[in-house]
């Protein structure tokens, strides 16, 4: 057994004290034969610190496109040579999105939308469908609108939202490769803005990007210095028109030690299969992660492209004996 | 893909000069992106369940 997870037996399994960045990266360096104990560890940490149930959550683009950020993975960017066009969803639509997701047994629905941050239209357009979801569906509602002032934050815990998305998408070194118009910084002081508020926080990225491992491992700690509620752990799906198109994607036995290792550095978050899975991962992959450190899960399509049917995840939970978390449960 | 398709409903490109193998197989995971009859890229919302694609000429699908 390869020293690092000796250590992480006995410190994360053990006492719930997850891995610094040297260890996680010594976890993402694993050779091949090493990563099915890793997972095994993982899982059994998950199972310690969290328990066996797992998060079901649907999300639903309330604006997509014309985005005036440059983030070089999405598509969504008014800036790239993308075929996505803006769109707007109106309210009834969303609120059927929301009994959509909550049929197949999601207590999360999150309304996404592309932009730097909220301005007063979107707002509105938040809190009429905010109210409308809750006086019809029985589900907790989050949001992911970008940069947020703090006037924003406060009439968003006003609305109801009980779980604020903002990804910080890579670690602090790499973020500038990535994304150029706006730095790392501001998307932590909305997130810091956020946790103040008493929202909870829902903070992960992409790996694919194009960092390296060292790069993968800072990102992983500085997750964990943020202690989020949930991450949301996507591998890249390279997309037409962006800066990061031709880009390969995560190879999965990689992807799997990423699951691993972030579920040492962070045993009690909420760790989420989000987007890329499908192409990175395939079915298979999909049952190792869920196995090796993963309770949470997208269900259905994301926000511009599309998933697996809701019903291969939860009949796959449902063979692998985790019970998806019911709707007054706390992970 | 049909014999009826003019373009490409993922890249844009003309779809009667051959085959799309891999916009076919990114299709499974992607809604359309242009419309097949006039090319004009349309406005496509993904739903959790399913995905609606407008073209201002030729209406709108679904999936």
């Amino acid at each position: 057994m390869p020293e690092i997870l000796d250590q992480a037996r006995t410190q994360v399994l053990g006492d719930g004290v997850g891995l610094d960045q040297a260890g996680v990266l010594a976890v993402l360096n694993l050779p091949d034969e090493h990563l099915p104990a890793a997972l095994q560890l993982a899982h059994d940490v998950r199972m310690r610190w969290c328990g066996p149930e797992v998060e079901v959550e649907g999300i639903v683009s309330l604006k997509t496109g014309g985005c005036p950020e440059d983030c070089h993975f999405c598509s969504q960017s008014g800036l790239f040579t993308s075929p996505v066009r803006s769109v707007w969803l109106d309210i009834p639509s969303l609120v059927e999105a929301a009994k959509q997701t909550a049929k197949t047994g999601a207590t999360e629905f999150c309304i996404v939308a592309a932009v730097r941050g909220p301005d007063a239209r979107l707002m509105k357009q938040m809190r009429e469908g905010v109210a409308a979801i809750k006086a019809e569906v029985d589900i907790q509602v989050a949001a992911s609108l970008g940069m947020l002032s703090q006037e924003q934050v406060d009439d968003l815990v006003d609305m109801g939202v009980h779980r604020y998305n903002h990804n910080l998408e890579t670690c602090r070194s790499y973020f500038p490769n990535v994304v150029t118009t706006h730095s790392w910084e501001e998307r932590w002081e909305t997130l810091r803005m956020v946790r103040d508020s008493g929202m909870e926080v829902c903070c992960g990225g992409i790996l694919g990007l194009g960092e390296t491992v060292e790069q993968r491992a800072e990102f992983a700690a500085q997750l964990a210095e943020l202690n989020p509620h949930e991450v949301p752990l996507n591998f890249l799906n390279p997309r037409p028109g962006t800066p990061l198109g031709d880009r390969p994607v995560v190879e999965g036995k990689d992807a799997l030690r990423a699951i691993a290792a972030f579920r040492l550095a962070m045993p009690r978050t909420i760790l989420r299969y989000a987007g890329g899975r499908e192409i990175t991962l395939g079915d298979l992959g999909t049952r190792d992660g869920l196995l090796g450190g993963i309770n949470a899960v997208i269900v259905g399509n994301y926000l511009t492209t599309l998933g697996r049917p809701a019903t291969a995840d939860l009949d796959l939970l449902d063979e692998l004996k985790m019970p998806v978390k019911a709707l007054s449960a706390t992970l | 893909m049909t014999t009826t398709e003019l373009w490409c409903d993922r890249c844009g490109e003309p779809a009667t000069d051959g085959a799309h193998p891999g916009c076919a197989s990114a299709r499974q995971l992607e809604p359309p992106r242009y419309c097949h009859r006039c090319r004009r890229r349309m406005k496509v919302q993904v739903l959790p369940v399913g995905w609606s694609a407008v073209c201002v000429e030729h209406g709108e699908i679904e999936g």
